[in-house]
Parts: structure tokens; sequence; C-alpha cells
């Protein structure tokens, strides 16, 4: 039973095919990425699950009452307007009653209730982002690029924070990274998007498709040595023919 | 006889009113960079006292349509995307030249324009003062109600779609607040002052405010204290009261900007 679907999804902007036939979905306590070179239509894919694009054809299914905590990629907050963490927090509409020190708290961001929002760190604000999505109490996650513009051990925090809530909550996770040897550890699925879907699956089977070496070329090599040190301990099932290659470097 | 029967005492209260009323619908003109928006919103109500003195309709109404009229034409105009600056340039300034022509050629009454370009609040009538006070409820409910709501769509469309709020009918709200702003204003301050007395409470506001509602709060109570002040300035120099009204304001924002520049 998944949360939300798309069926044959396709979208035009300006003219432009931007998506077409993308078919996913996401369920309850999952985590799916969302990968694919810039263009690729990842955050379109994402806006148009939220309704915030026009479809040009095929479907998103999704309950009603459905609700979504949804990241964007970029917040700018215009000098003019004043805005505490706590009050930017306290926006999100509530159905079932998270305060908003208990949203903090979720996220790992206690304490930075009076702060101005123009005022955080990059990682700060990603967390009060979350804790924001966080306080609707929702049924699935959205974050498009939520780790842009953190360092490595910010980044891992995000994704073990990701981790952890979508355990102890059981929603869903969608969302769009570039961070390709995280994605493979920290996803349960992975979809490989170039205007439709390339291949789509476990990461071991997306990171071993071809469609998935076309796109991402000889840097994603290297980011799947990385994942299979790290996680594959069945080594005698795999073929080491790209391992040790000069080429091999982990993708940015 | 009642209370009201004393010229400054209405003009005060016509004043506060709409600086009350100004005060929220300022602050997102501030925050959503209107100025130009809200200049060729009330530049083209000039257009609309024009044909009501022409059909005999009142004036109010009239500012109210064509308020409406331009600021609905901007937005489908600009669709999703903010207008260019010189897109609104050019309809605010057209506007203003179209409504000037406009009033010329009304026959019969001889037009006393200067009390449109720049308000004739001493000539405030109990009428006006109830539909100056009944446009600024208006507006403060309205914005109240979709304050959440338009705070989000201010800081990303997209978060507010994801939250099941519809950015265009949100911001159809915010137009509707503008235009009647303009509409109620116009007595006060005049077509060309207007957007002064949206802009300038707000921006004094900002050093002061932690929150978009305080900000909106203190401008409430710049914008009202100029008004007080401004009448008085008015009456002890013999100097027209919009025009004063907005000296006084401008005068609070470089003491709310100075104060903040010299707080450690």
């Amino acid at each position: 039973m998944s949360l939300i679907a798309a069926r044959n999804l396709s979208v035009t902007l300006n003219g432009h095919r931007v998506l077409h036939d993308v078919s996913m979905e996401v369920g309850r306590g999952e985590i799916v990425t969302v990968v694919g070179p810039n263009g690729s239509g990842k955050s379109t894919l994402l806006r148009a699950l939220i309704g915030a694009v026009e479809t040009s054809g095929g479907v998103v299914m999704r309950d009603a009452a459905l609700r979504i905590g949804y990241v964007p990629q970029k917040l700018h907050i215009d000098p003019s307007l004043p805005l505490t963490a706590a009050r930017f927090v306290a926006l999100s509409p509530v159905r079932r009653g998270l305060s908003v020190g208990e949203a903090l708290d979720m996220a790992g961001a206690a304490g930075l209730e009076r702060r101005q929002m123009a005022d955080l760190s990059g990682g700060q604000f990603q967390r009060i982002l979350m804790a924001r999505a966080l306080r609707s109490d929702p049924d699935i996650l959205i974050l498009d690029e939520p780790t842009q513009g953190l360092d490595q051990p910010g980044s891992a925090a995000f994704y073990e924070l990701l981790d952890d809530l979508r355990r102890r909550l059981n929603i869903g996770v969608l969302m769009v990274s570039h961070e390709l040897h995280v994605v493979m550890a920290a996803s349960d699925r992975v979809i490989c998007l170039n205007g439709h879907v390339c291949c789509a699956g476990a990461p071991a089977h997306v990171a071993t498709a071809p469609e998935y070496r076309a796109l991402f070329g000889s840097g994603t090599r290297g980011a799947l040595a990385l994942y299979r040190h790290d996680h594959d301990h069945d080594h005698d099932h795999h073929h080491h023919d790209h391992d040790h290659e000069p080429s091999d470097e982990a993708a940015g | 006889m009642s209370l009201f029967d004393d010229f400054l005492l209405r003009a005060t209260l016509a004043g506060i009113g709409v600086a009350i009323a100004a005060a929220p619908v300022g602050c997102f003109v501030v925050w959503r960079r209107m100025a130009y928006f809200g200049d060729a919103t009330a530049h083209a109500s000039l257009m609309g006292v024009a044909l009501a003195l022409a059909t005999d309709l009142p004036v109010f109404a009239g500012a109210l349509v064509a308020s409406i009229a331009m600021a609905g034409a901007v937005a489908a105009l600009a669709g999703r995307q903010v207008p260019s600056d010189t897109l609104l340039g050019v309809l605010a300034h057209s506007a203003l030249a179209l409504g000037l022509v406009a009033a010329a050629l009304v026959p019969g009454v001889r037009v006393d324009l200067a009390a449109y370009l720049f308000g004739d609040i001493l000539a405030v009538n109990q009428w006006d003062l109830a539909v100056i006070w009944g446009g600024a409820a208006l507006i403060s409910a309205l914005l109240a109600w979709r304050w959440n709501a338009l705070l989000t769509i201010t800081l990303n469309p997209d978060l507010a779609q994801a939250d099941g709020i519809s950015p265009p009918r949100d911001s159809l709200a915010l137009t509707l607040a503008l235009a009647c702003l303009v509409a109620v204003a116009i007595k006060v301050v005049g077509v060309l002052l207007i957007v002064a007395l949206l802009l300038i409470p707000a921006a004094a506001a900002r050093p002061f405010a932690a929150t978009p509602e305080r900000m909106a709060l203190i401008a409430a109570g710049i914008g009202a204290a100029s008004a007080v002040l401004g009448l008085q300035l008015s009456l002890a120099l013999d100097t027209p009261p919009g025009p004063s009204i907005v000296c006084v304001a401008a005068g609070l924002f470089v003491v709310s900007r100075s104060l903040r520049a010299l707080a450690p």
C-alpha cells in the first residue's frame, strides 16, 4: 500500500518536456531516493507530487488526507522579514498537535527557538526546515536535496536523523540527492531519473544497471566501489572488475 | 450634535484607521517587494475617481473598482513570476497620466485634483469615517484570517502548496486587501502618497521586530503616531496634512534606523 504514487506522469514546462511516463511510488517506512543528472527533472517530480506544477499526462495518486512534510531545495528569507525559528516552525498547519518545542526536539534543533532564521548555520537551518515539516505530523517527508551546503559530518548526521525518524514514526521518505555514495547506503530504493525512469530498485540493483552507469560514468563506479566496501560483506558474488582501476574516484 | 462634529477629531480618527489597516498590508508589500505593484494600484485609482465623478457614483466605489482592475490585471499579466520593474513602472505611470487626463475631461464641476492627489483629510465627514473604519476592519479581518497562509506563500509557494494552501487564491486575497486600502486611503493621503504610508511605517518597524506579527503591530503604532503628529504639524505650520503625515513617518523612519545603528 503506497502513500503516494505517480502513474505515467508527464510534465511540460514552457513547451519543454521535463518528465514523461514516470511511474513510481513511496510506501510507509521506506526511504526512496531520486538521483539523476542536473536538469533530469528530479525537483519537478517532487513538485508535481505536491501539486505545485501542473501535469500534462498521467496521474498522481494519494489519499486526500495525506499529510506531506515538504523541505524545499531553497528557502530564501528576505532580510526585511523578521522570523524566529520558533515562529517559522509554528507556520505549519497543525492537525494533531505537535508543539513547536516537540517538533524542534524531534529534529534535533532544541534551543534554537529564539534565533532569527537568517542567523542560522546551514545545518541548523536544515533542521528547522525539518522541524517545520515534522510538526504537521506528516505521513511522508518529501525533501529536495536536504543536505545541500552541509559539510560531510553535517550531511551524515542529517541522514542518520532521517533514518531514525522514519523508523520511529513509520513514515515514508522521498528525497532528491546528489551524494551518490550516501544514497546507496541510506536508501531502501533508488530511482534513477533522466526525464524518464532509467532504472529503479534496490541500491545494489540500480548501481549495477547499465542505464545508471551510462548516466553517471566512471565517477559513480568509484562510489559504487565505496558502497560495496562499506555495506556488502558477501564479496564472493560480485565482480571486482573496476574496484582497482586507476580512474576510481568517489563521486562528490 | 455629537463628538464627531469636530473636524480635527474626524481627521485624526481617519488617519489612525488608515494607518492601522496599512500596517499589515505594508508589511507584505515590503516582504514581497511589491512597492511598484502598490504604486500601479494606487495610481490606477485616480482613473476610477475620474470615472466616478463623471458618472456621479461615490468616489470610493470608483477608486475601489479601478484599483481592483489594475491589481487583477498586473497579477494576471505576471502569472506566477514576479513582474519586472519596467512593466510595473510603465503601468503605474501610464495609469497616473491617464487618470489626470480623464479627470481633466470630466465635464461640469471643476475638479480639485489636489484633493485626490495629496488627500483631503480635513474634509473627512462622518460617512467617510464610516467607510474608512469599515474598510480598515475588512482589510484587517481578511489578513488576519489568511495570515499564516500568506506568510508561507511569501516564504516559498511550494511549501504552501504542500501544506494544502493555494498560492494564487491567497495572493488574490492580498491583492484585494491592497486595492481596498488604496480606496480608503485616497481621502487621507491621496493617490501619490499611499505607497509611502504602506512602506515607511513597515520599514521603520523592521529593526525592532523579531517576528512578522510584531513588525505589523509596531508599524501600526508608527503609522498612527505619524497620523496624529502629522495633523498637529499641519495645523501648526499651515502645511498640507497628507504630506505632513508622510514627513513625520519619514522622520520616525530615520530615528528608528539611527537608533538601531547606534545600539550595540
